[in-house]
């Protein structure tokens, strides 16, 4: 038995009899028939085998959901208590699994098919074609490319947000006044933000950020050139995410002990050298959660690209999501664009993982 | 400072009294130009929404002082105090839009918190074996879902959909939404649940409780204020959603934030009707983020320090 925690042991005397455990067996495998005949008979009727058949496949997903209810209720016939404890855990990993796996295998399925939503056929698989095509696509890899930017750009936000929270944490008055202010951007809907900001503050000209550009003697233009506009980007997604970093490290300053600074007081340290020898080195592991949580969520970044400047100029600022978004919007193109997609699901997945075991092997080397 | 000065007759003794003055000022110059950037965005959009074109061209800001506010943009939502005994089918638009979000919201962030708490206590307190899975694996597999982008299960879920009629559908959303949330509702419980100790349980199996009633009777109210934290920041990112509402909804089922976008998307739209739909659909938020501070803080916090 592996240690995992303070666990609660239970030792319970079940008596359940033969019959009510091949009750439960037969029950699970009936609805799981079940619900594989009526799969099979859509099936046919949907390829033109039998005639009659239903208009959709809600019918097999009631079945499925009795098959789930079924085998949650067999457990506890089966097992008695153990099951009891198991159904604990199995709804919510029999829901991840339905919809997470079987869509990623039916996203594999289409991956490999040229299938367009817009025209009246069916998927036609079509081998590689989709990879050499993703090969030879130029904005798939502009996209690609951005992402590392705006990955990047998360240094500077944790460097913000670190800032603000020793500021949250210091004595001062109105502290709950300056936590709520700071907390609100995390609270505003992207899609509000990108009209907020993107659309009326930087409008060129009458947006308040145009006219103080203008007043110092420039010619407003945020979303002209790649450079700024990918700036500009990354700047209202920060706007927006920062209050989220600042909050785990605050957490974190609040939680260190208070006698390890006292004492570096004592010994003469000043206020940049005590952050810099031990506020900081005690902050590590909260630092690297928070920045391992808020580059997960970079990675996801679409809602303000679509809305403020659909990727361009010339896919300057397009994120890999934003991208697949308008080749579905534009042009319906399924099966090339959950190629893309899982292409870029297998790029995360490495470099989460990579990302994860470094940081543990860097957390265990004796400092 | 702890090395105060102690008499006022030195120089060193005066320094110090200055240094203290000038970290002073430092510290609340730096909050309340942040607390600047934070609001003046949130302040532009709510007074634009009462503003009309030439004051929107002059560049106004501050009510009253150099413009009139006007009503103009919320009644183009049929939201003025002249309009709102009269019908509107904006109006009606708007509410329509904001129920949907209101319901999706609430459905996915309860669901989520009932899966994944279950999940969670299972998990800090028996053992599991599924096949080759122990329950550090399993708390993995859960967590692991956090890093799923959502654009890889956005075209599946579409065609999947479609063949369920199931698009456009509020379910459909309200099983996407769970889905989205529950890594992080599992996150936040495991913690709060690792936190109560396991003798509690043990008291009310001795004094004759079942598994499931000592769960429900004696973990779930101490686990309540964990609950509501991992309740209210799921029902935040739900409201926010827009990628899949976007892709999987088009008339029945859109949500506040997809009208909101699909009105910016049209050029030349009014200014101050643009401003008074994005704050109505903010709004709901800060109210929350105000009274709610606490839980949403204790959430995102929960996580982080172990």
């Amino acid at each position: 038995m592996s240690a995992e925690g303070d666990l609660l042991h239970t030792v319970t005397a079940d008596d359940i009899s033969e019959n009510r455990k091949r009750l439960g067996k037969l029950m699970v495998w009936g609805a799981a028939l079940l619900c594989a005949g009526l799969a099979l008979w859509q099936m046919a009727f949907e390829t033109g085998r039998v005639s009659s058949g239903f208009d959709n496949w809600r019918p097999v997903l009631y079945a499925y959901m009795l098959w789930a209810t079924v085998l949650c209720a067999a457990q506890v016939m089966i097992r008695g208590e153990a099951g009891k404890r198991s159904l604990f855990v199995l709804p919510a990993a029999l829901f991840v699994i339905s919809l997470v796996i079987f869509p990623l295998l039916f996203a594999l399925y289409i991956s490999f098919t040229d299938w367009n939503l817009a025209s009246a056929d069916g998927p036609k698989p079509n081998g590689w074609d989709n990879m050499v095509q993703m090969w030879n696509d130029q904005f798939y890899w502009n996209a690609l490319k951005n992402m590392v930017y705006y990955v990047l750009a998360v240094s500077v936000e944790y460097v913000i947000a670190f800032g603000l929270a020793l500021l949250l944490n210091a004595q001062i008055r109105a502290r709950k006044f300056f936590r709520v202010v700071f907390l609100l951007p995390l609270m505003l809907s992207p899609v509000a933000v990108s009209w907020m900001i993107g659309k009326s503050m930087l409008e060129v000209r009458f947006g308040p950020i145009s006219r103080v550009v203008r007043e110092l003697g420039f010619e407003p233009s945020f979303f002209g050139t790649p450079e700024i506009a990918r700036f500009m980007i990354m700047a209202m997604d920060a706007w927006t995410f920062i209050p989220f970093m600042m909050i785990m490290l605050l957490a974190g300053l609040q939680a260190l002990p208070r006698e390890v600074i006292e004492a570096s007081k004592v010994d003469g340290a000043t206020g940049w050298q005590s952050f810099r020898e031990v506020i900081f080195p005690l902050m590590l592991p909260v630092s690297v959660t928070a920045i391992v949580i808020r580059i997960i969520f970079k990675l996801k970044l679409a809602d303000v690209i679509i809305n403020v400047t659909s990727g361009g100029p010339g896919g300057a600022t397009d994120s890999v999501t934003s991208f697949i978004f308008r080749e579905y919007r534009d042009r319906s193109n399924v099966g090339y664009g959950t190629l893309l997609a899982m292409v870029y699901l297998v790029l995360i997945i490495i470099f989460v993982t990579l990302l994860l075991k470094l940081v543990s092997r860097w957390m265990e080397r004796p400092a | 400072m702890t090395d105060t000065a102690v008499f006022k007759d030195h120089d060193a003794d005066r320094a110090v009294r200055v240094k203290w003055w000038a970290s002073r000022f430092a510290i609340y110059s730096a909050l309340i130009i942040w607390a600047i950037i934070c609001l003046f965005p949130i302040y532009w959009t709510l007074t634009t929404s009462f503003k009309l074109a030439p004051d929107v061209m002059r560049g106004n800001m501050v009510p009253w002082w150099d413009y009139t506010p006007r009503w103009k943009g919320w009644e183009s939502l049929g939201l003025s105090p002249r309009l709102i005994g009269e019908v509107s089918t904006v109006r009606e638009e708007f509410f329509k839009r904001f129920w949907n979000s209101a319901i999706v919201a609430t459905s996915a962030s309860l669901l989520a918190v009932i899966l994944g708490s279950l999940a969670a206590y299972g998990l800090s307190r028996f053992n599991y074996r599924f096949g080759f899975m122990r329950n550090s694996d399993i708390s993995f597999f859960f967590l692991s879902q956090m890093i799923l982008p959502p654009v890889v299960l956005a075209l599946p879920f579409l065609v999947l959909y479609r063949s369920l009629d199931l698009l456009d559908s509020q379910i459909g959303l309200i099983l996407l939404y769970t889905l989205m949330v529950l890594p992080i509702v599992i996150w936040i419980m495991r913690d709060q649940f690792q936190g109560i100790p396991v003798e509690l349980e043990e008291a009310a199996l001795v004094d004759g409780l079942g598994i499931w009633g000592a769960f429900i009777q004696i973990v779930l109210p101490i686990a309540l204020p964990g609950m509501v934290a991992a309740f209210i920041l799921s029902l935040v990112l739900c409201w926010n959603e827009y990628f899949f509402a976007a892709l999987l909804s088009s008339t029945n089922a859109t949500t506040l934030p997809v009208m909101v976008a699909s009105q910016t998307g049209s050029q030349g739209i009014n200014w101050w009707s643009m401003a008074a739909l994005s704050s109505a659909a903010i709004l709901p938020l800060i109210v929350v983020a105000i009274f709610l501070e606490k839980y949403i803080i204790k959430g995102m916090a929960a996580g982080a320090v172990k």
